[in-house]
């Protein structure tokens, strides 16, 4: 059983860490840009967000003053048991995410849509985001907390694409993601670029958010030939030849990740989704016995969560 | 590779500083700035509410952001992150804001057009200043030597409200506008864009077209 005081606090140490510390894997991908960008102007910027992150961390203060739409990701083992029940768990992660608004602070972004109504805390109809995730390995009680602090306005986009559009047609709508959102910098790149190929529509698009989102940079694809699309696209986008903020440069992705999903047989659908500059995600894993254990990759996209079997049977998948 | 020229600015500027000016100049204010987004326009404009400062005498620096920061139970404020917000939604409000309150400095992400600048930028002798990165919000809010006043947060909420702030070598901004009406981001677009058929080159268009990629609605986009 894991205890729901264990969850909260472990969710606002979460909350904390997402708004405040880079992730290391983004700021790797991020000092080898800034080592190989030429362009002036993008030079200048990529340099100031890299002393950005530092003055965050020395400070303790959030990385961006946009801090995003904080949501959530849960993954639980298949034995695990939550102190309350998982009502509990959703009531100690809005909890934690009001709390910390105010704490770090972060900004107050969550307002009702028509009425525009603002909690000043991030809390409302349907948010933060709850989605869940369960995994057979390891055996055991525990839970994965993963906070993302997402923008929410640009460098988003989905199409219906046909199987006739080919790989082509899926290549064009990614420059047209790039350049429409890239320009002044809309996009907030250099980015981790997010794709969701199948799917439903709605699919299709959680397919590519967490593309962006719970995979980190260096990361690839466990399918072979889609890990080859994942190196070319990121070249592809490279190669535009816009930088930070739009200006001219060489770096506009920091990694592309490409996940799929079975779709419609008549039907190609895509997502395009760019994790910004700031790339706010936190990870910790609690175990029943209350060991926390903090860490930056979620490690969402396991075999298990790929699977394309009906039963999941590890031993006979490792003998094929 | 040049480094770019930096300055040092006041937020109630002389003339002759802005004049001075150049695009892609990097830029630290001193002085007062005030926050303004959506909330703060329709109060001020549609709803014709009176601005609670003096302007441009207090401050000529209009800054579209809103600040990670909360407002304390003994009424103090804390400011974490300071990042600006996309420019272009407020070109409406704009013009009649600038001849109203003799905004100089129009601070924000993106920036606006060159025909924004040429027809109430230069005219009211104002120039753009763009954030950077973005966002340096860490670095903006260690510029931020004290929070001066929130206004309107109970009307607005917190992330609407008018928050003033005391600028102290905060920064950088990026010179995008100058006193020709010139933009940085179209300049660096032009650029961009002698490259942009050779990427696309072996690319199809979408078997299925939509909206926006025909001008004539009665076009089936199929």
């Amino acid at each position: 059983m894991i205890p729901i005081q264990l969850i909260q606090e472990t969710a606002e140490a979460l909350m904390d860490k997402a708004a405040i510390e880079i992730p290391q894997d983004y700021l790797d991908g991020l000092r080898a840009a800034a080592d190989s960008e030429d362009g002036d102007l993008s030079s200048f910027v990529l340099k100031a967000m890299l002393e950005n992150y530092e003055v965050a961390k020395e400070d303790r203060r959030a990385m961006c003053g946009d801090t995003g739409v904080p949501r959530w990701f849960v993954k639980l083992g298949n034995e695990t048991q939550v102190e309350g029940g998982m009502v509990a768990l959703e009531a100690a992660l809005r909890r934690a995410t009001a709390n910390s608004t105010s704490g770090v602070p972060l900004r107050p972004n969550r307002v009702h849509p028509l009425w525009r109504t603002d909690h000043n805390n991030n809390v409302g109809i349907g948010a933060p985001e709850i989605e869940y995730g369960f995994e057979p390995e390891p055996e055991g009680e525990w839970v994965d907390l993963i906070t993302v602090h997402k923008g929410g306005l640009f460098g988003t986009d989905y199409r219906m694409l046909f199987p006739s559009d080919g790989i082509q047609g899926i290549k064009r709508f990614y420059l047209d993601s790039l350049m429409a959102f890239g320009k002044r910098g809309l996009a907030c790149q250099p980015a981790i670029i997010g794709i969701g190929l199948g799917g439903s529509k709605d699919i299709c698009m959680t397919l590519g958010k967490r593309a962006s989102v719970l995979r980190v940079v260096g990361s690839r694809n466990s399918d072979p030939r889609i890990a080859e699309l994942e190196d070319e696209f990121k070249e592809l986008g490279n190669s535009i030849g816009m930088g930070a903020m739009g200006f001219v440069g060489k770096n506009m992705v920091i990694d592309c990740n490409i996940e799929v999903g079975f779709c419609h047989t008549g039907g190609m659908p895509m997502s395009v989704h760019a994790f910004c500059l700031s790339s706010r995600r936190a990870v910790a894993r609690i175990h029943a016995g209350g060991q926390v254990v903090f860490r930056t990759d979620p490690a969402w996209f396991t075999d298990y969560q790929r699977r394309e079997t009906i039963d999941w049977s590890p031993v006979r998948e490792a003998a094929e | 590779m040049s480094v770019p020229r930096e300055i040092r600015l006041s937020t109630t500027p002389t003339s002759e500083a802005i004049a001075s000016l150049r695009l892609g100049d990097v830029v630290y204010l001193n002085g007062l700035m005030y926050t303004a987004r959506e909330g703060v326009y329709m109060r001020a404009l549609a709803d014709r509410a009176n601005v609670p400062m003096e302007l441009p005498s207090e401050s000529a620096a209009n800054f579209h952001c809103s600040p990670a920061a909360r407002i304390n139970a003994d009424g103090s404020f804390d400011i974490g992150a300071v990042t600006a917000t996309a420019s272009f939604r407020f070109a409406k409000w704009l013009p009649e804001w600038m001849a109203r309150t003799g905004a100089k400095l129009i601070v924000g992400k993106g920036g606006m057009t060159s025909e924004d600048y040429k027809e109430y930028f230069v005219p009211n002798g104002a120039v753009y200043l763009s954030t950077v990165g973005y966002g340096t919000g860490a670095l903006l809010g260690r510029g931020v030597e004290r929070v001066e006043a929130v206004h309107w947060h109970e009307e607005l909420g917190l992330a609407q409200a008018m928050w003033v702030i005391k600028c102290n070598r905060m920064g950088p901004f990026i010179v995008a506008s100058d006193l020709n009406g010139d933009c940085l981001f179209e300049r660096e677009n032009a650029k961009i864009a002698e490259n942009v058929a050779r990427v696309y080159r072996g690319t199809k268009p979408a078997v299925m077209k939509r909206y926006g990629e025909t001008d004539d609605r009665t076009d089936e986009v199929i």
